[in-house]
């Protein structure tokens, strides 16, 4: 068994869930974090759930199928090449069907079903339902073996958004209460038996901004809470931090500013313009109630007791060499 | 060349007396809430009696209303500036936040005897139905609209629409919970001997049996039993259920009503605009226009990027000093945030490109986050603007 040659914050993590609040990153996070992890050398497979097609746009491929797809390859390592990173979409519909063949071989009634809307009925009629189809699909390609060993080094789960994932997680124990006994009962057993183990943590991607940082905090607690000490929250993965500029201290703000402004813009032949200074020292201050503002908010996430990493805003897009710089970021900070 | 958008000017829709409620849909992320609870006081503060209604469960926008939790009942906000109004007559806002299960359980308690009504509310279906069905909450939504506008006690609603998945999931999923609950398949599976009689149903009554078996399977029998309770204590509402749905459909598509959608100025959150813009087309929705939110604007756009960086250059090879260091800090901050705004504007005029024909308004990138009406009072003030990029654009 090949030992990695340095410890990261998660070793022994199988199931990564990766949630956050809409519009902080969260897929792109996803797949940066997967690719660092599959940089260790075994593939690593990079699931969405919420067919929004959120990969296949971040990869450029074609939307994704039901089906487990190479989209890239990790960067090589010091000593070894790059385990391969494949993604998969999952729905309910094709999830159930491939549940009903697995453990009824009931494949041709499933695609009959499906046109007859029932599998869509039952989806719909058994809340929480669909959600354990999702985890569960999650938790097979976690178990899922060739030869004795796991086909996958781990699987990063791109989860519904921070407000939903408490139930999302649980959703196998609103499922076992509800179906009393049952064979999606037990699956849903199974599925839970994985999610609440040391191999899963579930990772909080924010922004430095008061509303995405408020929803990770209530979202670790409700998960701490909902778990029952079960679910263990991951790290928090603060995205998109722009790089700020230094500046000067606030006692000086406003007073000596101004002048001093005045006789920069002068020397560098901006002089004619006897706004400009004023207009530029008002920028100034918008930038640094920014800075205070989202100080305070790094505080905040700091104080939650989970490891907390930062990744680059990226101003031009992503694409994949960003991808793969966001990758490399994680990595030196031992997220993966 | 580009294209400019005719300018949507917010304050013209909420003096608009005929404007009765105001739809603000979009992605998560996008500063859709606070921009309905900014536009719900601005409209108050411009004589209009209104409620805002949210799915937002944000404390903290709770409090920049000056209340400590919103709840499923209308809350009086305190500190509305009135007497701005056309006749002079000052108005008024209320605040609520949707609680689903509470709503669900309200139509119950409306519509069913009591002890109906308790039978309904103790079942372990509806129990998990009213409070995680996907769905519920995009159907309780409406639900609670049109009760709003039913009440009659508000000239203005302003709501605000789920998170979903998709942006567009809550316009389908009342009709879909409503066409669930009165569905064929549901009431067969629940009930198949009452269409026993029909010659047209033999085929579907043969295979009923692997239908139920497969059903069972999945599910469980006593998750099917407890089914079967609900529906037969749900049955006298059923036909309700898609009335109700179709009812505030068609409310949406009266001209009383006003689509805004909301969105950032980023790659993701116009396509999804995009997407949304289509779709109200399409379905004959009332689409007042985009509000592009968190627009970042300069006092000194006179000043480009280029010639910014060239000063920073020019300085750098003077002698270093306090004020050379504060300048170059200035004007590469300047720099970049004309890039920023450059890069914004970009992403406005493509989606215009696209949708010419519909009017945009914008709302300015605030350097701190809403803490109380103060902070919405301010962005409503750019809401009379007429010419949205020329704040910004000359120079």
């Amino acid at each position: 068994m090949v030992v990695s040659v340095r410890d990261t914050d998660w070793d022994g993590v199988r199931l990564h869930v990766v949630t956050g609040k809409g519009g902080t990153g969260k897929t792109t996070v996803a797949a940066a974090l997967a690719l660092a992890l599959a940089s260790h050398g075994k593939p690593v497979l990079l699931m969405e759930v919420e067919g929004r097609q959120g990969i296949a746009q971040l990869f450029d491929v074609p939307p994704l199928p039901y089906e487990e797809r190479r989209v890239a390859v990790a960067p090589a390592d010091d000593s070894r090449p790059g385990g391969d990173l494949l993604a998969l979409a999952v729905d309910t519909q094709s999830a159930l069907v491939e549940y009903l063949e697995m453990f009824y071989n009931l494949r041709q009634a499933g695609r009959a079903l499906t046109k007859l809307g029932v599998l869509d009925f039952a989806t719909t009629i058994a809340p929480g339902l669909g959600d354990v189809l999702l985890t569960g699909k999650a938790a097979e390609a976690v178990r899922r073996k060739s030869g004795g060993s796991p086909v996958y080094g781990a699987v990063v789960l791109d989860a519904p958004p921070t407000g939903r994932i408490s139930r999302f997680l649980n959703v196998s124990s609103e499922v076992s209460g509800l179906a009393k006994v049952g064979p999606i009962r037990n699956h849903a057993d199974t599925v839970q038996k994985v999610i609440r183990s040391p191999q899963t943590v579930v990772h909080f991607v924010t922004l430095l901004e008061e509303m995405p940082v408020q929803e990770t905090l209530d979202g670790i607690a409700e998960l701490k809470e909902v778990g029952r000490g079960g679910i263990q929250p991951g790290g928090i993965i603060i995205n998109m931090v722009r790089q700020c500029p230094e500046l000067p201290d606030e006692e000086a703000e406003g007073q000596h500013e101004l002048p001093a402004l005045e006789a920069g813009l002068k020397s560098a032949g901006l002089g004619e313009d006897g706004k400009l200074a004023g207009d530029l020292a008002d920028e100034l201050a918008d930038e640094a109630r920014t800075q205070r503002g989202q100080a305070g908010q790094r505080r905040l996430l700091e104080a939650a007791g989970q490891p907390c990493y930062e990744l680059p805003l990226i101003p031009d897009g992503i694409d994949l060499a960003a991808l793969y710089r966001l990758a490399r970021s994680l990595r030196d900070q031992g997220a993966a | 060349m580009s294209a400019k958008p005719t300018p949507l000017a917010i304050d013209q829709l909420i003096d608009d007396r005929r404007t009765r409620i105001i739809v603000c849909c979009g992605s998560g992320g996008v500063g859709k809430t606070t921009v309905a609870a900014a536009i719900g006081l601005r409209a108050a503060e411009r004589g209009r009696h209104v409620v805002v209604l949210t799915v937002d469960p944000a404390r903290r926008l709770a409090q920049s209303m000056g209340l400590t939790t919103l709840d499923n009942t209308p809350r009086l906000v305190a500190d509305v500036k009135g007497g701005t109004g056309e006749n002079g007559q000052p108005g008024s806002m209320h605040a609520m936040m949707l609680d689903m299960k509470r709503t669900f359980d309200e139509i119950v308690e409306a519509h069913a005897d009591p002890d109906r009504a308790e039978q309904i509310l103790a079942n372990p279906f509806y129990q998990s139905l009213s409070s995680s069905f996907a769905g519920t909450q995009e159907y309780m939504a409406m639900e609670k609209l049109g009760q709003l506008r039913r009440a009659d006690e508000w000239d203005l609603i302003v709501v605000d629409t789920p998170p979903s998945r998709s942006a567009l999931d809550f316009l389908d999923a009342p009709q879909r919970l409503g066409r669930f609950l009165d569905g064929r398949l549901l009431r067969l599976l629940v009930a198949p001997a009452r269409f026993g009689g029909k010659a047209g149903l033999k085929v579907l009554n043969a295979g009923f049996g692997m239908v139920t078996g497969v059903v069972t399977k999945i599910i469980g029998s006593q998750l099917l039993r407890d089914v079967q309770t609900f529906v037969s204590a749900m049955d006298t509402m059923f036909g309700g259920f898609r009335e109700r749905a179709e009812y505030t459909y068609r409310l949406l598509r009266m001209p009383g009503t006003a689509f805004l959608v909301i969105a950032a100025p980023e790659n993701d959150a116009l396509r999804e605009a995009s997407y949304f813009v289509e779709r109200l087309e399409r379905d004959g929705m009332p689409l007042a226009g985009l509000v592009l939110n968190r627009m970042h604007r300069s006092p000194a756009a006179r000043l480009s990027a280029e010639r910014s960086l060239a000063a920073v250059e020019a300085l750098q090879v003077m002698p270093e000093s306090e004020t050379t260091a504060l300048t170059i800090t200035a004007l590469r901050l300047h720099a970049e945030r004309m890039r920023q705004v450059a890069k914004e504007r970009r992403l406005a005029d493509s989606f215009s490109a696209a949708h010419p024909l519909v009017p945009v308004a914008q709302i300015p990138a605030q350097p701190e986050d809403v803490h109380d009406l103060d902070g919405l009072r301010l962005i409503g003030t750019t809401f009379g603007q007429k010419a949205p990029g020329d704040a910004a654009g000359k120079g």
